[in-house]
């Protein structure tokens, strides 16, 4: 029998340390060679010590801790498909709601792996550096179980299965795309700012609780599990970015402005961004939960302000002309983006439709004061001519905005206008560039090296590198199946698939 | 602030004329007329007569608009505007001629076509 007594097992604080602090210095390198990030953007760090990790987690916990969530959640997946939970769904025009999410945010969420992976790599701390990692992994999985999940749909409904290729051409996914990509080129600081900070801590509500609680009341309850699969994570990650900008901001003064700037760039690309999850909230989920001028109430004018508030003792101010263009256009917005998708539904890869006399009541209702007044007599005229069987879709092409790259179709309502489409212009190296607001407008004007590279599709498409120069041959290079993937709802083989599940 | 960059940060106009095929991007905006979601884009030669986007462009852009069938350019007043500058455009001429550029933008104003829906 061996003398030898085992080993006393680390204590919690040590196992911590010696799985975390992975660090050195640097001896035989120079230190900026190694971390050349460190000081491009400006910022001013003076102890990576003291960059709080709230969580203390470790790898073995972690892994136990995420095998436990998938475990449950793919049971919950596989009873949904067993018990044909694709029959239960409200209608069947709320999985036009998902497409936009698989196309839209779930590339997104493979995009950050890459962009949280390399702020770990670019950081000198180990807290920092740690951090990012787990979350690089935690996105990693919330892009597979998101696929997963709406994998399911696939085999009933149309408009899922090519959802990377989609996110890298289609032209309204250039939105989330260049987001994605402006964030990731950006510096490690910059980033944190824009994807932890704005994104995860300030906007998330407005993006994850409309899509969950959406999915709550369409019957959807895969897509509900995922959410509850994904919440701890999402609250990892939020309390990651509020501690990202408090150390920023705690460590210099001289921080101060240039967190400010992208506090407030960020905030108003995440706002453009989040135009496409307002028409999803009041117009493609059949039962809506909330509107979009109610997530605005509470989720800018109350939470946001109060965060803002809070950040005052280091110097942060609150944006207000953006806050005041974000509230002025709430009673506008969603119906301006639902317009647009219907005038280029040709283009799409899911379906719009005009909505149900029901549906026109409650806009009625959450709306009281644009609905009635600026978008019900054009809807009730669309549903006319379709009734004369002449559906419009619009044969041309938009003119997008230079920043985020929607449609310019944002009306000045601030300026008393509310039917005058804004349209911002600067110029850059003898060229003109155009924006849809004041807010991209002042992005672009900020770092127009960056921005003149944009690639916007319908640009694109003149240039000749989309496939060709007709719709047809753009939507053979989108991957869209003309006359299955796109056009209106009614007629399509989406509806025709619902009433066969119903027996209608 | 500049772009931060730690090498040399490359000028890359994406969308300069040379990379039209021999066009140039023109947009176009009835002024305050909604259905037309957004203002148009479209590749237009340079030496395309401005009498053009009357008979080719407005009509396939803007026939969805009710305001579409009283639109008559023989008798409504039109105001031109060229990226923000009111024109008296020839319309014989050609756009470059008629102050019409890479990018520019092409707005026109109807007095008595309001763009109102329904009301």
């Amino acid at each position: 029998m061996s003398a030898n007594q085992r080993k006393k097992r680390l204590n919690k604080k040590d196992a911590y340390k010696y799985m975390t602090r992975l660090g050195w210095d640097t001896t035989y390198q120079k230190e900026e060679d190694v971390f050349p990030y460190l000081e491009m953007e400006g910022l001013k760090i003076h102890d990576w010590e003291a960059w709080e990790d709230p969580f203390r987690m470790t790898m073995d916990s972690y892994w136990k801790l995420q095998a436990e969530k998938d475990k449950k959640l793919y049971s919950i997946i596989d009873a949904f498909a067993q018990n044909n939970g694709q029959k239960n769904i409200s209608d069947g025009r709320y999985v036009n709601a998902l497409k936009l999410f698989i196309t839209g945010i779930t590339p997104l969420e493979y995009k950050v792996v890459q962009g949280f992976s390399h702020a770990a790599r670019a950081f000198k701390g180990e807290g920092a550096s740690i951090a990012c990692q787990m979350q690089a992994i935690d996105e990693l999985r919330h892009f597979q179980t998101q696929v997963h999940t709406m994998s399911h749909y696939n085999k009933y409904f149309d408009g899922f299965s090519e959802h990377t290729t989609m996110h890298d051409r289609v032209w309204y996914l250039s939105v989330p795309k260049s987001f994605g990509d402006d964030a990731s080129t950006a510096g490690p600081f910059e980033y944190l700012a824009a994807i932890s900070f704005s994104f995860e801590f300030v906007l998330t509500s407005l993006l994850f609780v409309p899509f969950m609680s959406g999915a709550a009341y369409n019957g959807d309850m895969a897509t509900v599990t995922f959410g509850f699969s994904a919440q701890s994570d999402e609250s990892r990650h939020m309390t990651l970015g509020l501690s990202a900008i408090k150390f920023m901001l705690e460590q210099d003064a001289d921080n101060v402005p240039i967190v400010q700037k992208w506090m407030d760039k960020w905030l108003w690309r995440g706002y453009r961004l989040l135009g496409l999850v307002s028409m999803m909230m009041d117009y493609m989920l059949p039962n809506s939960p909330t509107s979009w001028g109610e997530s605005v109430e509470l989720y800018i004018e109350q939470n946001c302000m109060a965060l803002y508030k809070d950040l005052e003792k280091y110097g942060i101010k609150a944006p207000t002309d953006l806050i005041n263009t974000i509230v002025a256009e709430k009673g506008h917005l969603s119906h301006q983006v639902w317009n647009i998708f219907y005038n280029h539904t040709n283009a799409a890869a899911f379906h719009t439709w005009m909505p149900e006399e029901d549906k026109m009541n409650w806009l009625s209702e959450k709306y009281p004061d644009t609905f009635d007044k600026y978008y019900r007599p054009m809807f009730e005229r669309y549903i006319e001519l379709e009734k004369k069987g002449e559906r419009f879709y619009s044969e041309v092409l938009p003119q997008i905005c230079q920043v985020c790259q929607i449609p310019m179709g944002f009306t000045d309502i601030e300026g008393g206008n509310p039917e005058v489409y804004t349209v911002e212009t600067s110029e850059f190296n003898g060229e003109k560039f155009h924006t849809c607001s004041k807010g991209c407008k002042h992005i672009f004007e900020a770092q127009p090296e960056k921005y003149i590279q944009a690639w916007l599709p319908p640009n694109q498409i003149f240039q000749g590198n989309c496939g060709g120069a007709t719709i047809p041959e753009v939507l053979k290079w989108y991957q869209i199946d003309h006359g299955v993937d796109n056009l209106d709802y009614v007629g399509s083989p989406d509806e025709a698939m619902w009433n066969k599940l119903k027996n209608k | 602030m500049a772009v931060q960059s730690i090498g040399e940060y490359p000028i890359i106009m994406k969308d300069k004329i040379e990379n039209f095929n021999g066009n140039q991007l023109v947009f176009i905006n009835w002024h305050a007329h909604r259905v037309v979601s957004s203002p148009r884009a479209f590749p237009l030669p340079p030496e395309m007569p401005f009498a053009a986007l009357l008979t080719d462009i407005i009509p396939i852009c803007y026939k969805i608009e009710p305001d579409f069938e009283d639109l008559d350019f023989d008798k409504t007043e039109v105001i031109w505007e060229v990226d923000g500058e009111v024109i008296n455009p020839d319309f014989s001429k050609s756009l470059k001629e008629n102050g019409v550029g890479h990018k520019s933008i092409i707005k026109f104003i109807t007095p008595s076509l309001t763009g109102k829906v329904g009301v």
